[in-house]
């Protein structure tokens, strides 16, 4: 398990695309520069969505991810930069 | 029969002076060009979505692209026009259909499909399915994408056209624009769609 400082967690269980990006989207922004959101999810997309999405996006940095595909549950971290 | 090949003191070849003015012209060129395309507006990036049709399945990818877009901090403007304006519509929008017939995937061959009843049953199946499968509701992917401040506009002409009234549609929906504004938002977008 990776262990990370996380400031806020989001819960974005039983939720489909796009929900879980675009809710990671809003928690962030309501976070200071250097928090970290942890994200637990179910949507076995959000793996790939909020890899793009932090890629692509100004501002946030996706630390790491956990996938339980057994369990079917997502952990994502994810820290912002600016 | 000899080798022609153009030697570089060919009567053709310019001169060094000649040369050089042509590259302070390029030069010239291509810094007017660097003003013209930064001109100081670094704004975000833009997306501009047609949205044209009414139906649960086709109400779906202008709304979650939308959405996503603007998590991916796109300034984002959807034009609603003809049975697209549904998706905004307040009461409409939570009676969206799925059609039963013009469809091939559709479990139901169309002669069945055609008979009364067949569209509201396929749009509950369809409705289950999506419940059952964690996706979003119109209504919620509407009132999300307004959240993260997805401009809405619904076509003025069409809203006339299908007998709306402009106090049918959600708040925040942007009303009173036409076929300009959405060109204006495509000339200016980075990623323009047509649905």
């Amino acid at each position: 398990m990776d262990d990370y400082e996380t400031t806020e967690t989001l819960d974005v269980t039983e939720q489909n695309c796009p929900m879980p990006v675009v809710k990671t989207k809003q928690a962030v922004d309501e976070l200071d520069a250097g928090a970290v959101l942890e994200v637990l999810a179910t949507d076995p997309g959000s793996v790939s969505d909020l890899g793009g999405w932090a890629e692509t996006t100004d501002g946030v940095e996706l630390l790491g991810q956990d996938a339980d595909e057994d369990d079917g549950r997502y952990t994502h971290y994810v820290r912002k930069t600016e | 029969m000899s080798t022609d090949t153009p030697s570089a003191d060919d009567g053709a070849a310019p001169s060094r002076a000649e040369l050089e003015a042509r590259v302070a012209e390029l030069e010239a060129h291509v810094a007017e060009l660097d003003a013209a395309t930064d001109d100081g507006d670094d704004g975000p990036p833009k997306m501009s979505i047609i949205a044209t049709k009414g139906t649960l399945d086709m109400a779906y990818p202008p709304l979650i692209l939308a959405s996503t877009a603007a998590a991916f901090g796109y300034d984002v403007t959807v034009f609603h026009t003809f049975w697209g304006l549904d998706i905004l519509h307040e009461e409409r929008s939570k009676d969206l259909q799925l059609s039963a017939v013009g469809n091939p995937n559709m479990p139901v061959p169309n002669l069945v499909g055609a008979l009364p009843g067949m569209d509201r049953l396929t749009t509950r199946m369809m409705e289950k399915r999506i419940a059952d499968n964690d996706t979003a509701t119109i209504e919620e992917l509407l009132g999300t994408g307004l959240d993260m401040g997805v401009e809405f506009q619904a076509c003025q002409m069409t809203i006339d056209l299908m007998g709306y009234d402009e106090a049918d549609f959600y708040d925040g929906v942007t009303t009173g624009v036409g076929a300009a504004t959405a060109i204006r938002d495509m000339t200016e977008a980075d990623i323009q769609l047509l649905v």
